[in-house]
């Protein structure tokens, strides 16, 4: 059995709906919510590489690269307010974000 | 292959507005006192992005990537220009909280250069960036105001919603990709013109859900009441009106210009999503009290207007979506200008009750509030009529007739809340007086806890202190419990905003930097 690009793309389907399920079902801790994003964003670059070889176009590589810049970028800004939140509330659990309700 | 001085004079704005915020960042890193400096360099960028933008010839550049066309080059101007309003409005009101800093401007210059990729964005990867670039610095915004708690909480949503809208919009981008070939709109337009196949159209419908998220359209609206409510009040002028309209134009250009071909497949999508936004933003507007809160709603519903012009298709969709959202900047922009020009001892105006009898008081700011809030609900001489009738007029001409009527009784019943904020403004008791303006000495407080004895009676000015008597006796009871919960709040300790008086400042020296109320321990 050979592995084609089907396995690939169920393999990053799997990946993001673990991803999106963390972010809604997680109930305990926004840095759970942090690991299910980068879970996301890793499942489309497992996409994005599979189609470039698939398609021997390297456009999608490059775009994986973007895609691994601005991850970096996002948890900096990520982690950044989360200490501006934590050093509010004193506690990170996801039902503490719940001043605002409507 | 085009020469290099075209691409520059074609990518100017962006460069220009790129080198800006660069070298304010190090300006401010060397200088952080010169906020004043650093505010009117960046005001000074944005207009002259935006005379660059209107100067600058059409074309394409970086095979696609940057594409200046009329509708691109317009919604630019008027980003540049609501942003650089936004710099303004949003150093004043930090400073008279003590809290300004020179990172406010940058982040805005960030955020509108992001915005004009948005509005030029000729090819997935730019659109991607454009769109990180925009997001990430509005993160920061809405979580920008320290020592509240509302704040951080609001940056907190912003940021976890917002991120989860770029991954599900990355997913459907790479779709397209993988299943159309290339991520450049016009080769897109090509591989789907005889057809779209299944997998193009998945990811079609991943990439409006994401962006969905980014303009508010309603199955994902939810993060937007909480995150207008939390953030500073420049800061969600600035929000309601700019980014909404960066990311609108975004969408008609990838629906149009590469999806094209498969107008019937996306025009149910946008339909539904326009029906259940003007819904949601008239029924759930309904029950709001706080003002923010309530222009969330509005902006909700606005979205719903701009998507059924933008279903209808073709350039006079797309047109009457640029018009209805130009104007709804404005609107919207004014407005909050307004809101964040008010404070009441300090603390700023969010709920109805806060701007009760202001006519009274402020007569100039309420009949300019007066006059937006009328112009958003599109009542007839003011501009807002004229956007709502271009969007119902495409709507109609393209038959989408049924959508209309359904948008224009959302509109009917939306008229409730903003007649009602007109009413509270020109016709109910007001709760004791407003701050005065800023350029104007500040005279005593009024509040009961207050040792008035400790100042002079030629500071005392009871005659503009005292509230205004209600003009209609049923008003009368509202001032009682009114005032009880003013008390409430300003027993917050970093709410009160009463840090320019003088004993104040003399018990804690370190006004404007605290973070919290204090550490983790102390919280009960």
């Amino acid at each position: 059995m050979t592995i084609g690009l089907d396995h690939y793309l169920a393999v990053a389907a799997i990946l993001f709906t673990i991803g999106v399920f963390g972010i809604f079902v997680n109930r305990r801790n926004v840095i759970v919510i942090l690991m299910s994003i980068e879970l996301i964003l890793l499942a489309v670059n497992i996409n994005l590489v599979a189609f470039s070889s698939f398609l021997h176009d390297v456009v999608g590589q490059i775009f994986a690269l973007f895609v691994l810049t601005v991850a970096a970028a996002e948890a900096a800004v990520g982690l950044a307010i989360l200490v501006t939140f934590f050093r509010w509330r004193g506690d990170i659990a996801v039902d503490d974000a719940s001043m605002m309700k409507g | 292959m085009t020469p290099p001085a075209h691409l520059i004079a074609l990518a100017a704005p962006q460069l220009l507005l790129a080198g800006a915020s660069l070298g304010l960042l190090m300006v401010g890193a060397f200088r952080p006192r010169a906020l004043n400096l650093v505010a009117g360099l960046g005001v000074a960028s944005l207009a002259a992005a935006a005379g660059l933008a209107l100067i600058g010839p059409p074309g394409q550049a970086f095979a696609s990537d940057l594409v200046a066309d009329r509708g691109a080059v317009f919604a630019e101007i008027v980003i540049y220009l609501a942003s650089a309003a936004a710099i303004v409005l949003g150093q004043a009101w930090f400073a008279r909280r003590g809290q300004a800093r020179f990172e406010f401007p940058i982040l805005i210059l960030i955020a509108a250069l992001g915005m004009g990729m948005m509005c030029r964005a000729g090819d997935l990867l730019s659109l991607f960036v454009a769109i990180e670039l925009q997001s990430l610095s509005l993160y920061v915004l809405a979580a920008f105001e320290k020592g509240d708690g509302k704040s951080a909480e609001a940056g907190l949503k912003y940021f976890v919603l917002g991120a989860l809208s770029t991954g599900i919009m990355l997913y459907g981008i790479s779709l397209i990709y993988g299943f159309a070939g290339s991520t450049r709109f016009d080769q897109i337009a090509a591989a789907v013109a005889h057809g779209a196949s299944g997998g193009v159209l998945v990811g079609l419908v991943f990439l409006i859900c994401g962006l969905g998220f980014k303009v508010s359209a309603a199955p994902f609206h939810m993060w937007t009441p909480d995150v207008y409510e939390g953030a500073p009040t420049p800061v969600v002028g600035f929000f309601a009106g700019a980014p909404k309209l960066a990311a609108m134009v975004l969408l008609a250009r990838v629906l149009t210009e590469s999806f094209g071909p498969a107008l019937a497949q996306w025009r149910q999508v946008l339909v539904v999503m326009a029906i259940l936004s003007v819904a949601v933003g008239a029924l759930a507007g309904l029950r709001q009290s706080n003002l923010k809160r309530l222009w969330a709603y509005s902006s909700i519903a606005s979205i719903g207007y701009a998507l059924i012009g933008l279903a209808a298709g073709g350039a006079e969709g797309v047109q009457a979506m640029l018009v209805y959202m130009t104007l709804y900047v404005i609107d919207v922009t004014g407005f909050f200008a307004c809101l964040a020009a008010l404070a009441r001892e300090g603390r700023p105006l969010e709920r109805f009750s806060d701007v009760a009898g202001l006519v009274r008081e402020r007569p100039g700011l309420a009949v300019a509030m007066t006059v937006f809030a009328l112009s958003g609900l599109g009542l007839p001489p003011f501009s807002g009529l004229w956007g709502k009738f271009y969007v119902f007029k495409a709507a109609i001409s393209a038959g989408l007739a049924p959508a209309a009527v359904i948008a224009l009784i959302g509109s009917v019943i939306a008229a409730y809340y903003y007649l009602r904020l007109v009413k509270v403004m020109w016709f109910d008791a007001s709760e004791g007086a407003v701050d005065p303006p800023p350029w104007r000495p500040r005279a005593s407080p009024t509040a009961p806890r207050s040792s008035s004895s400790r100042w002079s009676s030629s500071r005392w000015r009871p005659s503009i202190r005292r509230p205004a008597p209600p003009p209609w006796p049923w008003c009368a009871d509202k001032r009682s419990h009114a005032s009880d919960e003013r008390t409430r709040l300003e027993t917050h300790p970093s709410r009160t905003g009463r840090r320019r008086q003088p004993r104040r400042r003399r018990r804690r020296p370190s006004h404007g930097r605290r973070d919290g109320p204090g550490l983790p321990g102390d919280r009960q």
